[in-house]
């Protein structure tokens, strides 16, 4: 006598799972498929953290997030191999008419030692060092040894967004040592004392010291307030206006969610 | 009828594997030909905009978005490429050879045999190893004397360790290739070990151990990875053992992923470059061993 009711409590649950699930699909989209990723290697640790968050949301979805520099993003999202390029820098008008999606600002810091007692430098003394004309920390108030510049290597949006933020048309002195990417401007100035280089705000750790620029410490505060004067747009690189998949994964990039990530990431959300 | 059959199926798997390993061997003709065609083919631009003079003595690499406004002279990186494989050579030739004499006519049979694979293994190791363990352990090294560390001489010990193996290796198959009789003559003409070894041996190897030589030279100026770790890649003539430099194929390497334009070409234009001085080192081997295997037939 007692199967009856218990049986019976079976369906009613069955029915209650099966009416929920329905309703949860019906609710939230059910996203599956995937999405190419690549570009500038300043956005990528970024880019991979928001596309880690946006699979978290929908497990169907897998995000391959892949570097190679600006440049090849702009090719990449061009050519179709790509379904979203990354940019670390404003696009030039030689190059693609593609649509830009504002992802993040980014302080570009100029980086030393922390062994290094110089506190700042003047943007004129930065031109001066990164063109050649200063060679000795001693003539900008450091000790008397030769200043060993380390750059990346040209076509690094990086390195772009420095020569056109800071150089203007001064040419950095070919002398300069030249890393081929920001982990190893970071490597590279964290192990020799008479350093000096540019690293995205965002690769700043203990390791390595980020000047103050005429005064203004290089701090994200400052950066997101305007004051610190070396800051560039980051940019996700679409052939078309978006659709789909690409539209659902940029969509929450520049949501309140996405600029979250994008804040605890070191870079300056940009809404 | 049977016997006939078989006769024939042998026949055929006799003639189309013989078709198969020609296709093979063309196969192999015509990728190397495309690369060629397309290489040169791509390089054309840039010798066109900078003209060859400037491009191959020019002292300015400086490549650039802006049309007109790129300088792209590698004469700094023809001078690091061929500075740091000269210093490498001259480190690693000496060390060895002796090596290889060592091994082929001094080692006792035990030693040889736990030296000679540890030898042949160091050739199997990627350049991108030795370039870390050069970027961690020498570069601080050098810093420590003088300058920034990644330097020419960073850059000439890493590629001496990197070319060592090789040296070694082909050298003392090349010794031990002397005839005993000539060993023994020498001896029975009253001979010590060692005049044996440098009037007889090593002459009578001569050919051998230039071909390593030359190898050796061959890998170490085509050495990518490792280079760009530890020479600094500053395009620029080194003034001295301290100061940066960068190589052909260590400026190919760092620049391609992210070069367009006038500068992609003109890192074709450097493979070209590196391309012909490869084909000349690795004919000159080839000659040498030809002349070395038809003097050993006289004899």
């Amino acid at each position: 006598m007692t199967v009856k009711p218990s049986r019976g409590w079976i369906l009613l649950a069955l029915a209650g799972v099966l009416g929920l699930s329905l309703v949860l699909v019906g609710c939230g989209k059910q996203l599956s498929g995937s999405v190419t990723e690549g570009g500038s290697t300043t956005v990528q640790p970024l880019a991979q953290a928001l596309a880690d968050a946006f699979q978290l949301k929908h497990p169907d979805v897998a995000i391959t997030i892949a570097g190679g520099g600006t440049a090849a993003g702009i090719t990449g999202a061009n050519d179709g191999t790509l379904d979203i390029g990354a940019a670390s820098r404003d696009l030039k008008s030689g190059e693609p008419a593609l649509v830009t999606h504002l992802l993040a600002k980014d302080g570009i810091g100029i980086i030393t030692n922390p062994g290094n007692a110089v506190p700042g430098l003047t943007k004129a003394q930065v031109v001066s060092i990164f063109s050649g004309a200063i060679t000795n920390w001693q003539d900008v108030g450091g000790v008397n040894h030769t200043i060993d510049v380390f750059v990346r290597e040209s076509g690094s949006g990086t390195r772009t967004a420095f020569q056109d933020l800071v150089m203007g048309s001064e040419n950095i002195t070919s002398s300069a040592l030249q890393q081929t990417s920001s982990g190893a401007i970071k490597q590279a100035v964290a192990g020799d004392h008479n350093a000096i280089g540019f690293e995205s705000l965002a690769y700043v750790d203990s390791s390595i010291k980020a000047l103050a620029i005429d005064g203004v410490a290089a701090t994200e505060a400052n950066a997101k307030d305007g004051i610190y004067p070396i800051v560039r747009p980051l940019y996700f690189l679409t052939k078309e206006q978006p659709t789909g998949l690409v539209k659902d994964f940029i969509d929450f990039c520049q949501s309140t969610e996405g600029q979250q990530i994008v804040a605890e990431n070191g870079y300056i959300a940009v809404k | 009828m049977i016997e006939k059959g078989y006769m024939r199926s042998r026949y055929l798997i006799d003639r189309s594997s013989r078709m198969l390993l020609l296709v093979c061997a063309f196969l192999s003709l015509v990728i190397l030909a495309a690369i060629a065609v397309y290489t040169f083919r791509a390089a054309l631009p840039a010798i066109r905009e900078v003209g060859l003079w400037h491009f191959l003595f020019g002292e300015v690499w400086r490549p650039s978005d802006t049309p007109g406004e790129g300088r792209y002279g590698i004469l700094p990186m023809i001078v690091g490429s061929v500075v740091v494989t000269a210093g490498a050579l001259i480190l690693a030739v000496p060390l060895g050879i002796g090596c290889a004499i060592l091994l082929a006519e001094v080692a006792p049979q035990r030693v040889r045999q736990f030296l000679r694979p540890a030898v042949e293994l160091l050739v199997g190791i990627p350049s991108v190893v030795y370039g870390l363990v050069g970027l961690v352990i020498v570069v601080p090294l050098v810093r420590r004397i003088e300058g920034p560390g990644l330097s020419v001489a960073a850059g000439i010990i890493v590629l001496a360790v990197m070319i060592l193996p090789t040296i070694v290796s082909i050298s003392e198959d090349s010794i031990r290739a002397v005839p005993k009789s000539h060993r023994e003559g020498a001896l029975a003409l009253g001979a010590t070990h060692w005049q044996t070894i440098w009037r007889v041996l090593l002459p009578g190897a001569r050919s051998g151990i230039v071909a390593s030589v030359v190898l050796a030279m061959g890998r170490a100026i085509g050495e990518a990875m490792a280079m760009i770790m530890v020479l600094g890649n500053a395009a620029v003539i080194p003034s001295s053992l301290f100061s940066p430099a960068s190589t052909l194929a260590g400026t190919i390497a760092a620049e391609a992923p992210e070069a367009s334009g006038v500068q992609r070409s003109a890192l074709f234009a450097m493979s070209v470059v590196l391309f012909l001085l490869i084909i000349v080192i690795n004919g000159v081997a080839l000659i040498i061993m030809r002349r070395g295997s038809r003097a050993q037939g006289v004899c």
